[in-house]
């Protein structure tokens, strides 16, 4: 390997221009003061398209930087894609909410900017250093965001518990960083794996106990069970955008991160850790789909909702397989879709200028609004699993390596749960469609909002008239991940 | 033979009609009468369609006909083709389903108001999922159909249904839901023994016997919940009664078929050794359905109910038919689906009829139609008659045939099934004397009109059908005989010669 005395920046060219651009957009912000926030938005949404741009010019070939901290791949490129997108569409979807709420500050964008690029380096992080450095600069702009309204006291809540129990978790995953490299002196995911590989599978319980702290904290941060406590409280508290933004791009860096520990490091310890994970995916499905049951508020219940949805993607963690990761690769694009839909009717729910949230509101849209029934309608039953949505096939595509796997008693609990599940999302439907109209929704909607809606509905209704294109990406992800 | 890929232009064109209705805007009136123009006029050519089908149909071979093929995605190694094909046993079904929906777009005319444009579209969908369903050679393809159709069913129920449509409709979802997703992990595991979701692959490929009885029963809990088969048919009557007429006839009409459909497609052959193996058990169920059931309908007091058990009651015979695996059997299961797929698609409109002039489907409130409405005595009395097996009519032949091929087989459940007979002539000539007979009563029952033209034009074809299945069996017969035949022989093959594999081991 050639030695370079000046580390190869190149593979992370586009993280480095995020961080430079949210900085310079701190600083124009600053300098404009107040009033700044809609240009600042666009322009943070434009940085984060020539991110996106530049993330296909350094390409998918596998590139190491800062001495093999930093890896780019196809299986990178694939997630940082689906993180910059939804943080680009957050922005946009943010920008009429925050207005009418006086809370439409320049600094929401660049903190948007600043978490992606947290983001982003989780994603590439091949070393347990790039890994908790990533992971901070995420957390640490979305502890401030997540408290956002900061005149609200459910929104400074959500901030303060988001932040003391990601502390928590935070600690955890570096006393299990500490464990894993005082056992075997290493923190590159490289070493760890090439030791593992050696063993043969006999390691000392040291390793394993500091391999299953990370994965504690890991899963704090997508938020499996048990470790979920955080998120119905802060979905329901943050602002709605906040809300969204937490929904999507996190999920996406947090899942990336997790699959990458787990293949990548300790792939060849998979027997030790499939069951945790096993655990986790059971214990998400079975809480997700029964604890949204009694929800009233419907942000809270789409916390339940990802909760769930994450059980379903760590079947495909669990799987281990090459086409479980590509399950979980299109279960997580797939859920981009439908969360981002769900929540730009979520931001649609406004009453004279007022946020409503409650699930009852939604009484009668089909009457009032049906574009805006029929749209979120849509995405429920894609929630649901149910063909011929997009839905359907993510969930197809996590049972199928499941089956495969020999995890039967797994995906026939995540098919029954899903059943459950779908009662709550039948629910929304059933409001919609068959209760009298209650609310009316103010109008007309943003152009933005209107947008955003339309590309989700479409993608989501008719993923399986071109499913190629996310199929193919996802595949080759996949193996990058596998290659060695 | 044409270039056309005919089954997919039936298939999807009910869905361009949604696409027209979806542009029409304006005054709700004007909208509500383009939409039912476009339904109609979409359903009618869907129909001329299928009847070219049925024209072009070639009952000479097993074999799948008009069988187009593309590749659609990739799963892992495995393609998934968008593979559509017919044989004898499908072909009437999808003719079944174009039918109905024309029916049901006439039926529903005047008696819907709300929501017409989304009522069109709802049922159009509808069309496509059920033909789309009946046509599909590819697992993945079939089961998108195959739980597609809950989706606007659920919303048929829910939006335009009675009372108690809410609990109906999250019900029927759940019910079915549970049935199917259970399914949907067998497809995958049969996916993984044949290399492939071909259906037309899977049908000859032979399971290990083991795994066999695990599949059949995940394929078993989602059609018997379809047909739906006792214990799991509580569904059923609450759907029945809270959907709207026309929702009623889908439901009986085609849906119910799905379950009967898959058996005969998937269950039997297949999983030869575990239907041989479970035999009993569906002999159990089905007796205890025809006749349990039998006798709960004699009990009724609401008509939809009464006429929701019989059709448990009748897809218990077919049920039993099909696990005889006799060709006569089996054939005459396909054609008691069919025959039940008509008659009591007829009865529920009968029903309908007198609903929307008085607006209650208690039986006590109705006595002494005969005076006023002659022309709906006759035709309740000719669907009736059907329902009840009067040789002449559709009923006998199925219900016959069944009877045949399962008293050589077994002769004690042909005698229990017998018995249903006799009580399915008891619960619907009782029916038929309270509502019909008597003396009117009540001065709004005097005041009732007979059949209007629309309500005729609505009977009339099914009259025919039933009368032509009665009186000329072997038109419907003959195409369906060849693949009936093919399946029986395929089974009784595989199950004869595993007793010898075994002992070779």
């Amino acid at each position: 390997m050639p030695h370079f005395t000046v580390p190869d920046l190149y593979p992370a060219l586009p993280e480095i221009v995020l961080v430079c651009a949210a900085m310079f957009l701190l600083l124009v912000g600053v300098g404009r003061g107040e009033g700044s926030s809609r240009p600042i938005s666009w322009l943070a949404v434009a940085v984060l398209l020539v991110t996106l741009g530049l993330e296909f010019l350094v390409g998918p070939e596998r590139r190491v930087a800062f001495y093999g901290m930093f890896t780019v791949d196809a299986f990178g490129l694939f997630m940082k894609v689906l993180v910059l997108i939804g943080g680009a569409v957050t922005i946009i979807m943010g920008l009429r909410f925050n207005e009418d709420q006086g809370i439409a500050r320049f600094e929401f964008p660049v903190l948007v900017l600043l978490a992606t690029s947290g983001m982003m380096v989780m994603v590439s992080a091949s070393d347990l250093i790039t890994l908790y450095l990533g992971l901070e600069l995420q957390s640490l702009a979305l502890y401030v965001i997540a408290s956002f309204d900061r005149d609200s006291v459910r929104s400074t809540e959500a901030g303060l518990k988001y932040f003391v129990l990601g502390a928590l978790s935070s600690g955890l995953l570096l006393y299990g960083a500490s464990l894993v490299y005082g056992f075997s002196g290493t923190t590159s995911f490289g070493h760890l794996a090439s030791l593992f590989g050696a063993a043969a599978g006999v390691v000392s319980s040291g390793l394993i106990i500091g391999m299953i702290f990370i994965v504690v904290g890991l899963a704090f941060k997508v938020s499996a069970v048990p470790f979920h406590m955080w998120t119905p409280d802060v979905y329901e508290g943050a602002p709605t955008p906040v809300t969204a933004f937490f929904a999507v791009a996190p999920k996406m860096a947090a899942v990336a991160l997790f699959i990458r520990y787990l293949i990548e490091p300790f792939g060849p310890l998979a027997g030790q850790w499939q069951q945790v994970i096993i655990f986790l995916s059971v214990a998400s499905m079975a809480l997700g789909s029964v604890g949204a049951i009694a929800q009233t508020n419907i942000k809270r219940l789409m916390a339940y909702s990802s909760i769930g949805h994450i059980g379903y993607a760590l079947i495909g963690v669990a799987a281990g397989t090459p086409t479980g990761i590509e399950g979980v690769l299109i279960y997580m694009a797939i859920y981009l879709a439908m969360n981002v839909g769900t929540f730009a009717v979520i931001l649609c729910m406004r009453e004279k200028g007022r946020m409503l949230e409650d699930i009852s509101d939604l009484a009668g849209l089909s009457q009032s609004r049906p574009a805006l029934a029929l749209a979120l309608g849509i995405f429920m039953f894609a929630m649901a699993g149910i063909p011929p949505t997009a839905g359907f096939f993510s969930k197809l595509y996590i049972f199928i390596p499941a089956i495969d796997a020999h995890l039967t008693g797994l995906a026939i609990f995540g098919v029954v749960a899903s059943v459950v599940g779908a009662f709550y999302y039948l629910r929304i439907v059933k409001v919609m469609y068959f209760d009298e109209p209650a609310a009316s929704f103010d109008r007309p909607i943003s152009t933005e909002l209107k947008g955003v809606l339309f590309v989700t509905a479409v993608v989501t209704l008719f993923f399986f008239l071109l499913p190629s294109p996310l199929v193919g990406g996802a595949t080759s992800a996949a193996a990058a991940l596998f290659m060695k | 033979m044409t270039h056309w890929p005919l089954l997919t232009l039936v298939t999807f064109v009910p869905l361009i009609g949604v696409g027209f209705i979806m542009t029409t805007r304006g005054d709700p009136e004007v909208v509500a009468r383009n939409a039912r123009n476009i339904a109609l006029g979409i359903s009618l050519i869907v129909l001329a369609l299928s009847i070219v089908l049925w024209v072009k149909f070639d009952p000479r071979t097993p074999d799948f006909q008009f069988v187009e093929k593309v590749t659609w995605i990739s799963i892992g190694n495995f393609q998934v083709t968008y593979h559509m094909g017919i044989d004898g046993i499908s072909l009437f079904f999808v003719l079944l389903s174009t039918l109905l929906t024309v029916l049901c777009v006439l039926a529903s005319w005047q008696s819907v108001h709300a929501q017409v444009k989304e009522y069109m579209i709802a049922f159009l969908v509808l069309e496509t999922l059920m033909v789309g369903m009946f046509c599909a050679l590819d697992f993945i393809l079939f089961y998108v159909f195959f739980e597609g159709v809950l989706i606007p069913m659920f919303l048929i129920i829910g939006v335009w249904g009675g009372p108690r449509r809410v609990y109906a409709a999250f019900k029927f979802f759940l019910y079915t839901l549970l049935g199917s997703v259970l399914m949907l992990l067998a497809i995958i595991g049969v996916y993984f023994q044949t290399g492939t979701s071909d259906i037309t692959v899977a049908l000859s490929h032979s399971f290990p016997a083991g795994l066999q009885r695990w599949l059949w029963l995940a394929f078993f809990a989602s059609f018997a919940v379809k047909v739906p088969m006792w214990p799991v048919h509580t569904w059923l009557p609450d759907a029945h009664v809270e959907a709207p007429t026309a929702g009623s006839v889908i439901l009986a009409g085609v849906l119910l078929k799905m379950g009967g459909y898959g058996f005969v497609r998937f269950s039997l052959p297949m999983f030869p050794l575990a239907s041989a193996y479970f035999t009993p058990l569906m002999f159990v169920l089905s007796a205890i359905a025809v006749i349990y059931t039998s006798f709960v309908a004699l009990a009724q007091t609401d008509m939809k109910k009464l006429i929701a058990y019989s059709s448990i009651a009748h897809m218990g015979f077919v049920t039993m038919g099909i696990f005889a695996v006799t060709s006569e059997a089996v054939q005459g299961a396909v054609i008691q689906m069919l025959s039940h797929g008509l008659v009591s698609a007829a009865l529920f409109l009968c029903v309908g009829v007198v609903y929307d002039r008085l607006h209650t489907r208690d039986i006590a409130r109705y006595g002494g139609l005969v005076e006023r409405m002659p022309a709906y005595a006759f035709v309740f009395m000719a669907f009736m008659l059907a329902s009840v097996g009067l040789p002449g009519t559709s009923g006998f032949v199925g219900e016959f045939l069944i009877l045949l091929g399962t008293f050589r087989v077994n002769t004690l459940e042909c005698f229990l099934a017998a018995t249903a007979l006799f009580l399915g002539a008891a619960y619907m000539l009782y029916l038929y004397r309270r509502v019909i007979f008597g003396t009117i009563e009540r001065e709004d029952l005097r005041r009732m009109l007979d059949l209007s033209w629309r309500e005729k034009c609505v009977f009339a074809p099914l009259v025919v059908l039933v009368l032509w299945m009665g009186i000329y069996p072997s038109s419907f017969l003959t195409p369906i005989r060849a693949s009936v035949d093919h399946l029986v022989q395929q089974v009784t093959a595989a199950t004869a010669a595993a007793p010898r594999q075994a002992s070779l081991f």
